[in-house]
């Protein structure tokens, strides 16, 4: 379909929203509680928190959750029945006010659970969730998406891009089909859209490297991955807080006669990630599971995928607690200007 | 400052030590480990209220023992890690080099262990105001509130383990929360493995814990995980009727003692 644009006022935000809710689907928006913000179920407009530069953890978790139930099982000493999920049961899902690096976050899992087999858990989450994206007002020290090819009003994954223009009306970017959708449920509230330069009313976020500089000089061997990667205590956060980190483990949740599988959020920062059934792992050291971590997002998922594995939002090095600050290495490996 | 900076140089271009672990200035305003491994970069190394870390819990690690031996810049709290881990056989106390100056501006010189837990000894812990008040909030919530606040705050957690990480004490190779056959406790990060996690990491360091709040000033989502460890040491205190610096070097689960004040064991 053609994108097409409309102003939204701000007095019709509310209402905008709250028909969405009553519409019956989940809807999923920014909150701030006690210092903490993070994407919760909403209910009324009056929870959600818009002004925000970034929450801690991304929206990953509405297509991905960090676990999933695959099937569930009953066995006896002879026969073994398997029970599948139905995934009619997975809930239609609006996300609202995510920012531009979340939104394109889709686009990268996409990639990893289309690869090689169309993963069904998370193809269908995704189908069934509509993101109304929100360009940055405000940036912060850590945001580097200007650097990854994205910038704080990008339209991609965006199926309806906000921005917020003068008078704090929204400029809105009816991106696809699921933000066509959404758009009719509430046509009323909309308003034609004004001539505005959408770039002058989001935040200017400097370039600080330049990727193809990056994937030119990473190497295998010869970086100082020990000397980026010695403070690294061995814990997850950063892959847990990525929006587009996708390794998981499955588990076994029961016993013999009667359980579940599931599948877990992963992280290659864990000493026992890829090791063997025999004791020996490749990545034995913190140094190679920090290469792996930075190759497989710079150099791996663009090579097999034609995706970087990262959008810029900066919040591994928000949440890192000994303050490993990814923006600070990748200037270092390609030679950046800071 | 200076004197522990030229000690540290002096150690490096001795090849006495070949890795000196400190604090440096983060990327952020806040204070971060650095290792510092040429001695032209020691003027790296600050030290400040803004250094909480417990760099004791480098001094177990893989990547660290392969560089070899090691200069630490030791708070208080590093200290404690450090008595704790060598009381435990992690490392042989004369096998690292201490940095730092004690509250009278000295540089440390410690002969032994003993000597270190003198000088925790005569500088008791204070805990912080919002610590105790946060702890007796919840000690005079009903059982049921408390039940509820604990799921609440467990609600958040995306086992990461960073508490784990962070932590001097929690060293083992393979975590009980690691080990599927048998799968001890579950690692789905779901209300009952959540649950599981929390009180077994809680439990595991009852008695060893040296209150340096690390594990909740690394949990990515606040989950004020030093309050559970805080009460279990008054608990093992107040059941124990042992002493901080008896706690530092021994472990009360785990000891016989023919005259203990319980008759189940005799």
């Amino acid at each position: 379909m053609t994108p097409q644009n409309k102003l939204l006022k701000k007095e019709c935000l509310p209402t905008f929203v709250e028909t969405l809710v009553k519409g019956g689907k989940l809807l999923y928006a920014p909150t701030k509680e006690n210092e903490r913000i993070e994407f919760k179920l909403i209910e009324n407009f009056s929870e959600i928190y818009l002004d925000y530069i970034q929450t801690t953890k991304s929206i990953k978790s509405i297509v991905f959750p960090p676990i999933e139930k695959l099937f569930e099982y009953v066995a006896d000493k002879e026969h073994v029945e398997i029970k599948d999920v139905n995934l009619n049961t997975i809930p239609e899902t609006i996300v609202f006010g995510a920012h531009p690096c979340d939104a394109a976050s889709f686009k990268v899992l996409n990639a990893v659970f289309t690869w090689d087999c169309n993963d069904e858990f998370f193809l269908t989450r995704k189908d069934k969730t509509t993101v109304i994206g929100l360009s940055c007002k405000n940036h912060d020290d850590y945001c580097f998406c200007t650097s990854v090819d994205l910038n704080p009003g990008s339209t991609e994954g965006s199926d309806i891009l906000l921005t917020r223009i003068e008078n704090d009306n929204y400029l809105a970017e009816i991106m696809t089909e699921k933000g066509e959708a959404v758009y009719k449920l509430v046509k009323n509230l909309f308003e034609p859209a004004p001539q505005v330069d959408k770039n002058a009313f989001v935040t200017q976020l400097p370039k600080l490297f330049d990727l193809n500089d990056l994937r030119g000089k990473l190497s295998f061997e010869g970086l100082s991955w020990m000397q980026q990667s010695l403070r690294c205590l061995s814990c997850g956060t950063c892959a847990y807080v990525c929006p587009t980190c996708s390794c998981f483990d499955i588990q076994d949740i029961g016993n013999q006669t009667k359980g579940k599988r599931v599948r877990i959020w992963d992280t290659c920062a864990l000493p026992q990630f890829t090791l063997h059934t025999s004791g020996h792992n490749p990545r034995h050291f913190q140094n190679e599971r920090w290469r792996q971590r930075i190759m497989h997002k710079f150099s791996y998922e663009p090579e097999r995928l034609h995706v970087y594995g990262c959008v810029g939002c900066g919040r591994c090095s928000r949440a890192c607690p000994v303050n490993i600050n990814i923006l600070e290495n990748l200037i270092e490996i390609s030679g950046g200007n800071k | 400052m200076d004197r522990v900076k030229q000690k540290a140089r002096d150690l490096l271009d001795s090849n006495k030590v070949q890795v000196v672990i400190g604090y440096e200035e983060g990327t952020d305003g806040t204070a971060r480990p650095v290792f510092i491994m040429d001695s032209k970069n020691i003027d790296k190394l600050i030290f400040n209220d803004r250094c909480y870390h417990n760099l004791a819990v480098y001094l177990t690690k893989v990547e660290v023992e392969k560089i070899g031996r090691v200069a630490v810049e030791a708070s208080l709290n590093t200290l404690k890690g450090i008595v704790k881990l060598a009381s435990e056989g992690q490392f042989v106390f004369e096998d690292i080099d201490i940095l730092g100056v004690n509250r009278n501006g000295e540089l440390y010189e410690f002969a032994s262990l003993d000597e270190v837990i003198d000088y925790i000894d005569q500088h008791p812990v204070e805990y912080s105001p919002e610590e105790i008040s946060l702890l007796r909030k919840i000690e005079s919530m009903t059982r049921e509130e408390r039940w509820e606040y604990w799921q609440e705050e467990f609600s958040r957690c995306i086992r990461c383990y960073a508490c784990r990480a962070a932590c001097p004490n929690c060293y083992c190779d393979a975590c009980i929360v690691d080990i599927n056959q048998p799968q001890w406790i579950s690692p789905t990060p779901d209300a009952l493995g959540n649950l599981e996690w929390h009180i077994i990491r809680a439990m595991h360091l009852a008695g060893r814990c040296v209150n340096c709040g690390a594990c909740a000033k690394a949990c990515p989502v606040d989950i004020p995980l030093n309050i559970l460890n805080l009460k279990l040491a008054e608990e093992i205190s107040k059941n124990f009727g042992i002493s901080e610096e008896f706690l530092l070097t021994n472990y009360p689960l785990a000891i016989y003692d023919p005259n203990d004040k319980e008759n189940f064991i005799k």
